[in-house]
């Protein structure tokens, strides 16, 4: 943890701890990497994981939260409670498990769980979250229905969101191309599975939702 | 533009129905009804397009009501597309806090095993239908 060290709590973090806690719902595109930003953002803050990463897409068919996560940047103290969400999308296709060598059973079961989380998903961002980091993979389009479609709601609920251009380590990575497509919101470029540029994530986050 | 009529739409396989609906007909109608309007046509099998668009928290039922009608075998789900499909033309945040809806963005809905998109930038949709 040579990363965080030389930061202690200040007087002024243990009163404002005080502070309500922030829901922060982890919204994007499945395998966009949001399961594997919410376990290092609880590993790193808590010591435990939120929930399993995986290729397949759907991994994540509940969403799952981690409460009482306190970050803590440049004076400024955060305490959020994370919730990982299941990628949103407009169509599950059990067949498309089945090319993950899945028995059709399995994959028909594991599909009917995934629209339930997503619908699950859209309910919580309508009722539950007070604010939103959106995840997306930089070596991905961004400019997707979805993503139009997700950020749209996400302004009209007035809550406050940060855009991630998750994956720059890959080579095909650009986080321009996420920050043409989202110009009116901040882009944070990070690497989750490799843990680059975290320093940036956690000031970000305790300036926006602290 | 004659009445949908969703009753047949197209059981001899010999077509893809369009269904296009006005803006001036979907305002109408409350927000569960227009879903349900789409989602009934898209299940016959029909391409939906709509002059003016949901607006977001209408997006945001329509995607939850589809994910509990997918079905294996049946209903695989939806394809929408809307244009201008970016929110930084027109219609963006200061818009919305001034309370300005200036937003009309036509809309494209149809099932997903039918509708495909093959092309999609701020400036045009090119979108492939199948007849099954
Ligand atoms: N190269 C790279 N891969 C990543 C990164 N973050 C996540 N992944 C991989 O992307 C896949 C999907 O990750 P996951 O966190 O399960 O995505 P989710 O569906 O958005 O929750 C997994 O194979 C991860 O190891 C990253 O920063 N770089
Ligand atoms: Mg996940």
């Amino acid at each position: 943890m040579g990363l965080f060290a030389g930061l202690r709590k200040s007087i002024s973090n243990l009163f404002s701890s005080g502070q309500q806690q922030q829901r922060i719902g982890i919204y994007g595109p499945p395998n966009a990497g949001k399961t594997t930003l919410a376990n290092r953002i609880a590993r790193d803050w808590t010591g435990d994981a939120v929930g399993p990463e995986s290729h397949i897409p759907h991994e994540t068919r509940r969403a799952r939260r981690k409460e009482d996560i306190e970050i803590e940047r440049n004076g400024k103290s955060v305490n959020i409670d994370i919730v990982d969400t299941p990628g949103v999308a407009t169509k599950v296709d059990y067949e498309e498990f089945i090319e993950h060598d899945m028995e059709k059973d399995d994959a028909v079961r594991r599909s009917r769980e995934a629209t339930e989380g997503v619908a699950e998903a859209m309910h919580w961002l309508r009722e539950d979250v007070d604010g939103v980091i959106y995840v997306l993979d930089s070596a991905e389009d961004p400019f997707t229905q979805v993503n139009t479609m997700l950020v749209g709601i996400i302004e009209s609920q007035d809550l406050p969101v940060l855009i991630f251009a998750n994956k720059i380590d890959l080579e095909d990575a650009s986080i321009q191309r996420i920050k043409n497509a989202f110009p009116q919101h901040e882009t944070v470029p990070l690497s989750a599975l490799e843990g680059e540029n975290m320093d940036e994530v956690y000031e970000k986050i305790a300036e926006y939702f602290g | 533009m004659s009445e949908a009529d969703d009753s047949t739409g197209d059981a001899d396989g010999s077509g893809v129905q369009l269904d296009m609906i006005s803006g001036e007909r979907m305002d109408q109608l409350a927000s569960m009804e227009k879903i349900r309007l789409i989602l009934d046509s898209v299940h016959d099998g029909n391409i939906v397009i709509l002059e003016e668009g949901l607006d977001p928290e209408e997006e945001s039922k329509l995607i939850e009501v589809t994910m509990t009608e997918i079905s294996p075998d049946e209903f695989t789900g939806i394809e929408i597309e809307t244009y201008p499909g970016s929110s930084k033309s027109s219609g963006g945040f200061f818009d919305r806090l001034m309370g300005r809806e200036t937003e009309t963005k036509l809309t494209v809905i149809g099932p997903a095993n039918r509708l495909e998109t093959l092309h999609k930038d701020e400036t045009l949709i090119s979108a492939l239908v199948t007849r099954t």
